[in-house]
């Protein structure tokens, strides 16, 4: 959908979220900024071990455990800061290098004391992200980090493609183990993370709290930018923002599956979201309103993985083109009950059979429509539905949104 | 010993689970994934022959 997204700043003020002028070094440092520089590595480590902070990218993984890991290994080091938003439906990353430059970069610095990496680097596709970061690096008068121009793509920033990418490989992830902080850039120890989790270390040290950056969109609104607390409910941020979820949402960006509306009083913490089977992930919700049907929304999502996958391991393209093709049959009517049996043996079935995490978002998502929606699948399988038929189908994914553009300050 | 198959090099040759049905499991499309517990000490003979039969040395020994 081609509406600009909005900025919504938080009552009180964001620690993330400032508004949508890009901030130049000047207005970094007047604000406080770079004084998480100052604390020793093992005071910003015990703050992030008790903040509980998480990977911000999608996975979640204790972001304390990532940096201990790296920190013991011997040997050079690198620091990758993952700016490659691969998740359609998010562009917090993006706001946060086109915007807030210098606090990406605060985190790198930060990141990089933290395990004694030689070497800095920001991988990214967005060309705006990626002269936004290397303009603020000119600000500061001294090479401290490299950008690299990643490809874009939704498994160009999954940890081992992007490893593979800065190495000259082509962006495709690659079987695990090894993990980069094993064997990543150049075979050395490789801390990878997201720009959001680099820019919540260094926000940390100042305000004591965490906070959560999150995408809202769907419903035919114009999307919206914000910054939360955890344990927000959908529902609330819905309302607040005036969207309808009335047929439930999408959660975790595509990470997450579909959720019915009732999901809307589950807290938006890592833990409450795990428990009901979904993925807090990047923070991008899209809201299905009452006119959209959660059929279309699985196809749509579906189709997208089925092009976005990177066509290496059977299980995934074979897989994620065959439960798409279920799904689609499902939107447009033509679907027989044997297929839906089929789509529900795939989606357990392929779970955890990919190289990387694509083909379990897949799965999920299929998973999460049988699930939420089994009264929606018995009347599509009864007859065509009027408002999957309404609903675009294009080349692209319609849930889609655009990036903040910066206005000149 | 634990075994696990690179699904980006699996090319559905099915020969390892023809060898060791216990340790390697076929997709619908044909695919394997090995068991994610430890090879019981029974099976590592079977094991080691399906690793040297995979056509293209998709199955990686971990341990
Ligand atoms: S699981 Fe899918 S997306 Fe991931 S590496 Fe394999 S083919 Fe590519
Ligand atoms: S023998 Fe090799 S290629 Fe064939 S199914 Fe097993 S792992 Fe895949």
């Amino acid at each position: 959908m081609n509406i600009a997204t909005r900025v919504a700043v938080p009552d009180g003020g964001g620690m993330a979220v400032r508004g949508n002028v890009r901030e130049d070094l000047a207005r970094h440092l007047a604000a406080g900024g770079d004084s998480a520089l100052h604390h020793s590595p093992e005071a910003v480590l015990t703050a992030i071990r008790a903040a509980g902070l998480r990977g911000r990218g999608g996975a979640g993984f204790p972001v304390a455990a990532k940096i201990e890991a790296v920190r013991a290994a011997s040997g050079p080091r690198v620091l990758v800061a993952n700016g490659e938003e691969g998740e359609p439906a998010s562009v917090k990353d993006r706001y946060l290098m086109r915007t807030r430059p210098h606090l990406v970069i605060e985190g790198m610095l930060l990141a990089r004391r933290l395990v004694g990496a030689d070497r800095a680097i920001l991988y990214v596709s967005d060309a705006p992200s990626a002269r936004s970061v290397r303009q603020a690096l000119n600000e500061r008068g001294s090479p401290c980090a490299e950008v690299f121009d990643a490809e874009p793509g939704f498994v160009s920033g999954e940890e081992t493609a992007l490893v593979r990418a800065i190495d000259g490989g082509p962006a495709k992830p690659t079987a695990k183990p090894p993990r980069p902080f094993e064997q990543g850039v150049a075979g050395r120890p490789t801390l990878v993370l997201n720009v959001e989790s680099l820019a919540r270390m260094a926000l940390l040290t100042r305000f004591r709290r965490g906070g959560l950056l999150v995408t809202l969109s769907g419903s035919g609104r114009a999307p919206v930018l914000t910054e939360i607390r955890h344990g927000v409910r959908p529902a609330d941020l819905a309302a607040r923002h005036g969207f309808d979820a009335g047929r439930g949402f999408l959660a975790g960006g595509f990470s997450g599956g579909l959720l019915p509306p009732s999901a809307g009083d589950t807290p938006l913490t890592h833990e409450a979201m795990r428990a009901i089977g979904s993925t807090l992930g990047c923070g991008a919700l899209v809201a299905i309103g009452r006119d959209d049907c959660p059929v279309a929304a699985a196809a749509d999502v579906l189709a997208f993985f089925d092009r976005a996958n990177a066509g290496q391991c059977g299980s995934c393209f074979r897989g994620t083109g065959a439960m798409a093709g279920a799904v689609e049959a499902l939107r447009a009517g033509t679907a027989v009950a044997e297929q839906v049996d089929r789509l529900a043996q795939w989606a357990r079935q392929l779970r955890g059979r990919g190289a990387c995490g694509t083909l379990d978002a897949a799965c999920l998502t299929a998973d999460s429509l049988l699930l939420h929606f089994p009264d929606e699948i018995r009347n599509h399988l009864a007859e065509p539905c009027a408002r999957c038929a309404r609903l675009p189908v294009g080349a692209d994914t319609r849930f889609r949104v655009h990036p903040i553009e910066p206005e000149e300050g | 010993m634990r075994v696990n198959v690179d699904g980006t090099k699996c090319a559905a040759y099915a020969l390892c689970a023809e060898i060791a049905p216990q340790v390697f499991d076929l997709d619908d499309f044909g695919y394997a994934v090995a068991t994610p517990e430890d090879v019981p000490a029974a099976l590592e003979v079977v094991t080691g022959e399906a690793i040297e039969a995979c056509p293209v040395q998709a199955i990686r020994r971990l341990t």
